[in-house]
């Protein structure tokens, strides 16, 4: 396997760039393998979203999270590994090697490494995204600051909504948070800072079924109904903010990678996914985790797999998993 | 790192600058993560259609006039001017060949 390769044919091509692709390239690339990371439109996953991340290891005054990205990038292309721009548009898995499609650009790869991630999930009002960039947003940190003294809703309850909330709080008047049940999900760390804030409020057993108003391009406000009763109440505000969770970047997968209901990747005997050559790591096959440092832990895990898978000595997986 | 034939517009000069020709403007802000993740492409467009598309940056923080007249209330947002009339609106991230073309539509 040492005989050169040409630019387009790689030993592994990783798709993703937050914290499970970066690792599995820093890895990929110290052991030779000079591997192809191919960033996406998402470059840096999602904690290029975040603020401060006090949870990674080795930062005890935290790290900013983009920060962290950045280092992550710069100590893998310091080992050779070479990350390039775009998005993929098409993967082809069925025979090897496996061919990987950018806009115009066609690649080869004898092992895929698939750290797509998760991304903010929406509405699925149709309105939402319409209004999206006019007064709906999935990111508090990015779009708070054009609601400075303007009233705004937080969709959901979990740590999500809770952190977007507590941001949110310090620019607009007023923060209702918007939760269809009567308790959050949310880490008791995160709801004692929630609840403790005055200019947050909660709206339990409450649904968002319509954003005002398309007409006017803006948001105006929120059609609620009761989960409980199905009585319709209006909330008026200038900017709403979805906390609902994510959902997996596995489009490009359907119907050749075998996947959960919830469409994460299925993974077994460490990094495996159902096709023989492609590994997956990170959110995009975890739905329960979803840590930084998790997401790393497991883009090693693809990395020494893939690395083993080439050099023929990949560990035989166990029977029962197999036909799972 | 910015390419030099990205210019900078203000809420001053801006009702100027968007009147002639096929212009790309984009909202930004230094605090604004997936800005910094767009910049590399817009820096890339300016320089690809050089001389045929004006390519522009308009600071929020600084300029706070021409994002609310737009309405813009998330960033990144570019918006594509022909000949002073707004023709495009892109909220967040997209990728180049969509932006290239969106681009075409209006060359």
């Amino acid at each position: 396997m040492s005989t050169a390769l040409s630019n387009s044919e790689r030993q592994v091509i990783i798709i993703g760039s937050g914290p499970a692709g970066l690792t599995a390239a820093l890895y990929t690339a110290r052991a030779n393998l000079k591997p192809l990371v191919i960033e996406g439109v998402e470059a840096g996953g999602q904690l290029m979203l975040t603020t401060m991340v006090e949870n990674y290891p080795g930062f005890r005054a935290g790290v900013m999270g983009p920060d962290l990205m950045a280092e992550m990038r710069t100590q893998a292309e310091h080992f050779g590994a070479e990350i390039v721009q775009g998005d993929v548009s098409s993967v082809d898995l069925s025979e090897r090697p496996f061919t990987i499609t950018v806009d115009k650009t066609k690649y080869t790869a004898h092992a895929l490494i698939i750290a797509t991630g998760a991304s903010a999930k929406w509405l699925d009002l149709g309105v939402d995204k319409k209004l999206s960039g006019r007064g709906v947003s999935t990111c508090a940190t990015c779009d708070g600051f054009f609601f400075k003294g303007l009233p705004v809703a937080v969709v959901g309850g979990g740590d999500t909504a809770m952190e977007e909330a507590i941001y949110l709080s310090k620019l607009a008047t007023k923060v209702t948070v918007i939760h269809r049940r009567d308790s959050l999900r949310a880490s008791k760390v995160m709801q004692d800072k929630a609840f403790a804030t005055p200019n947050i409020s909660f709206l339990w057993n409450k649904e968002v079924v319509d954003i005002k108003d398309l007409d006017q391009g803006k948001v105006t406000s929120l059609v609620l109904r009761d989960t409980e009763t199905g009585e319709k109440s209006e909330l008026a505000v200038d900017g709403v903010f979805i906390g609902i969770g994510h959902v997996p970047n596995t489009t490009l997968f359907k119907g050749q990678l075998a996947m959960h209901d919830n469409g994460y990747l299925k993974t077994h005997d460490g990094a495996r996914t159902s096709v023989p050559g492609v590994f997956a790591a990170g959110d995009v096959q975890d739905h329960v985790y979803r840590q930084a440092v998790t997401a790393a832990g497991s883009g090693c895990m693809a990395a020494i797999d893939a690395e083993r898978f080439l050099s023929g000595t990949l560990h035989q997986p166990h029977a029962e998993a197999v036909k799972a | 790192m910015a390419s030099e034939k990205v210019k900078t517009f203000t809420d001053a000069n801006f009702g100027e600058e968007v009147k002639n020709g096929v212009v790309l403007v984009d909202f930004w802000a230094t605090w604004c993560a997936p800005c910094r993740r767009i910049a590399p492409i817009v820096d890339q467009l300016a320089e690809e259609y050089n001389g045929k598309l004006t390519v522009a940056k308009v600071d929020i923080d600084e300029n706070p006039m021409t994002p609310s007249k737009f309405m813009v209330r998330g960033i990144p947002t570019l918006l594509l001017f022909k000949n002073g009339d707004l023709k495009e609106t892109v909220v967040g991230l997209e990728t180049k060949d969509k932006l290239t073309q969106i681009i075409n539509k209006h060359l």
